[in-house]
């Protein structure tokens, strides 16, 4: 608040400390909504969480302390949420890692051929519009095994194709391939960043005789390293919270209704192969009402996301109030 | 942060200098530039095709859907006239187009005083502030969810999508984050002199920030309707047991369990859904690829 203070108790010369009084009072009506958003929708359900974590809690009695109970039964007896985790992992392993190639591979394509680039952008971005449920139906329908295209198609070179969607061993590379189909926002921040390599520095390379794979390797990935990093944290924060894909290719595929249901009919179909952390915890929560347990799930998904958020915020700019400025 | 290198991902070619003429390479040039174009025609068919054989299979009868052909015969366009009247659609739409716009609205009025704030006013505690608004933005929505759902249940709201709009009134923190970003784009100086010309911050905020800030409000609009076009876990979570509340999205998803195997119908309301955002798409694609880059660039 110096610089203008100051500048404003040169020019109104009356009393500095009511015009800055009346500043801090019009800032705080400027933040009050989000303020007062912050408090309802984020630090009280925090602390709520952690509270509820400690109780049994069905929505029509009220919570009854049972100390850490919720946290030994998640930790040595829930059938289910070894397998929630480690499906959850395999998402965070392969999910992101593939996803993030292909958005990098097609952008630096898109880098090189100038040509009508903005068709091509648009081209590759497009799927990325799709909504999420409306993507999973369609893969769903593309992929099934009877009648599908991708079988017709690679039948009629003479491929047998899996079962996609319908096999326990396939369900999830099948959500891979939908992942990559639609990569494109990564692809547009990495194409922006790529763009923006100086292109003096790769004449450099050149004329010291580095081909073109060195060019990649010592003038691209450094200089678009930091995006790169950006890309791996926040994919990694979307993997551990998986969940509408996996939740709708369940439904869908399983050809079982979703009404009235939520999605503890078809749980995590074909044979708990999609059945991710996020979607465990929505099922305790709110198809059986174990809001204790569920929140025991949800600080342990919050400790999980800390961690990655701390190295997050530690490693980027424009995620601290200086950046970008 | 300059507006030169906003606007350049949607520039049609990027700005580089005129190529230095090497003769000597002047074929595997060529041949590289062939190979390149081979590998971005076929991904394109590649990425192309799931769309048209969705269009393709929205036009097909309920029986040709299960054989092998993969062209409509006939065209069915009546799928999309009959799939309004297999599931109410229009209430569907309707239910989306109210969340979306109230939503968006609410969104606007709340959040961009505050990224203005926190943009272009000095105060103590905007650190803190940012930082928490960061950290809202980041952290998985189940991690709250419990304790969010028993207030709007102690409401009686559940079972509608009011708990889904009207936290916005209170701030978004991605349109937060985002509003800020560009707001920061507009040089300190302009506030300033309007400042001595004896605006209080309302009036730097409404006769010199948002006239200059219109493309960044617009996407970060954009973002708003789309994202909740599209959800599906808030809908799950707090509509799933009334589907007359059911945004459209959410109606798509139980859609083939109630219908089971008709695919036509299926494809049909799978476009209808997405047609929307495509068509916003379109119209604001450059405000839209400025807002994208803008989340992750400058990082």
């Amino acid at each position: 608040m110096t610089a203008t203070i100051a500048r404003e108790g040169r020019t109104a010369t009356a009393r500095p400390s009511r015009a800055r009084t009346k500043r801090n009072l019009v800032t705080l009506a400027l933040l009050a909504p989000a303020l007062l958003g912050l408090i309802i929708f984020f630090v009280y359900p925090l602390i709520a969480s952690v509270y509820y974590s400690f109780t049994r809690f069905d929505l029509v009695s009220p919570p009854e302390w049972i100390g850490l109970r919720n946290y030994t039964y998640l930790f040595t007896q829930d059938p289910n949420v070894w397998q929630a985790t480690l499906n959850t992992l395999w998402f965070v392993v392969i999910w992101v890692p593939v996803k993030i190639v292909f958005a990098l591979l097609i952008a630096g394509l898109l880098a090189r051929a100038k040509s009508a680039s903005g068709f091509w952008r648009t081209l590759f971005y497009l799927p990325a519009l799709v909504p999420p449920v409306a993507s999973v139906v369609a893969f769903v329908f593309l992929f099934n095994p009877g009648t599908g295209p991708v079988n017709q198609i690679l039948k009629a070179i003479g491929i047998q194709g899996p079962l996609w969607f319908n096999d326990p061993a396939w369900s999830k590379p099948s959500l891979v391939l939908l992942g990559v189909w639609v990569m494109g926002d990564i692809m547009i921040i990495f194409l922006a960043s790529l763009l923006d390599v100086p292109r003096e520095q790769y004449e450099a390379a050149s004329l010291d005789g580095a081909s073109g794979l060195q060019q990649v390797r010592y003038v691209t990935l450094p200089s678009i390293s930091p995006v790169l990093l950006f890309a791996v944290v926040t994919g990694v924060i979307a993997a551990i919270q998986y969940f509408t894909e996996a939740a709708v290719a369940s439904g869908v595929a399983s050809g079982k209704a979703v009404v009235g249901e939520g999605i503890g009919n078809n749980l995590g179909y074909p044979n708990g192969s999609l059945l991710t952390y996020t979607q465990w915890l929505y099922v305790r929560g709110f198809s059986t009402y174990q809001l204790g347990y569920a929140s025991a799930l949800a600080v342990l998904l919050f400790v999980v996301a800390s961690v990655i958020l701390i190295l997050l915020l530690r490693r980027f700019k424009a995620f601290t109030p200086e950046g970008a400025r | 942060m300059t507006s030169t290198t906003l606007s350049r991902p949607t520039s049609a070619s990027p700005t580089a200098p005129p190529k230095r003429k090497k003769p000597r390479r002047r074929g595997t040039a060529l041949l590289g530039w062939i190979a390149e174009h081979t590998v971005l025609v076929a991904l394109g068919i590649l990425f192309i095709a799931p769309i048209v054989f969705v269009t393709l299979t929205s036009l097909m009868g309920s029986d040709q859907t299960l054989t092998a052909s993969l062209w409509p015969n006939p065209f069915r366009w009546d799928n999309y006239v009959t799939v309004f009247t297999t599931v109410p659609l229009l209430q569907w739409f309707g239910n989306s187009a109210l969340y979306a716009v109230l939503a968006t609205v609410f969104m606007l009025v709340s959040s961009v005083p505050a990224a203005y704030a926190l943009a272009k006013i000095k105060f103590r505690g905007a650190n803190v502030l940012f930082t928490a608004i960061i950290i809202a933005m980041l952290l998985p929505p189940q991690v709250t969810a419990i304790p969010i759902y028993v207030m709007w249940s102690n409401l009686g709201l559940t079972g509608s999508l009011w708990p889904l709009i009207l936290p916005n009134l209170l701030g978004d923190a991605f349109s937060i984050f985002l509003l800020r970003q560009f707001f920061l784009t507009i040089p300190t100086e302009y506030s300033d002199a309007a400042r001595i010309d004896g605006n209080g911050e309302f009036g730097v905020l409404w006769r010199v920030v948002l006239p200059m800030a219109k493309p960044g409000i617009a996407a970060t609009a954009i973002f708003m309707f789309f994202s909740s076009w599209n959800d599906y876990y808030g809908p799950l979570l707090y509509t799933s047991e009334n589907p007359d509340a059911w945004p459209v999205a959410y109606g798509l998803a139980s859609f083939r369990g109630v219908h089971g195997t008709d695919w036509g119908l299926t494809m049909a309301m799978t476009m209808l859904v997405t047609i929307p955002v495509v068509l916003i798409f379109f119209f604001a694609q450059r405000v839209f690829v400025e807002g994208i880059t803008l989340t992750g660039v400058k990082g």
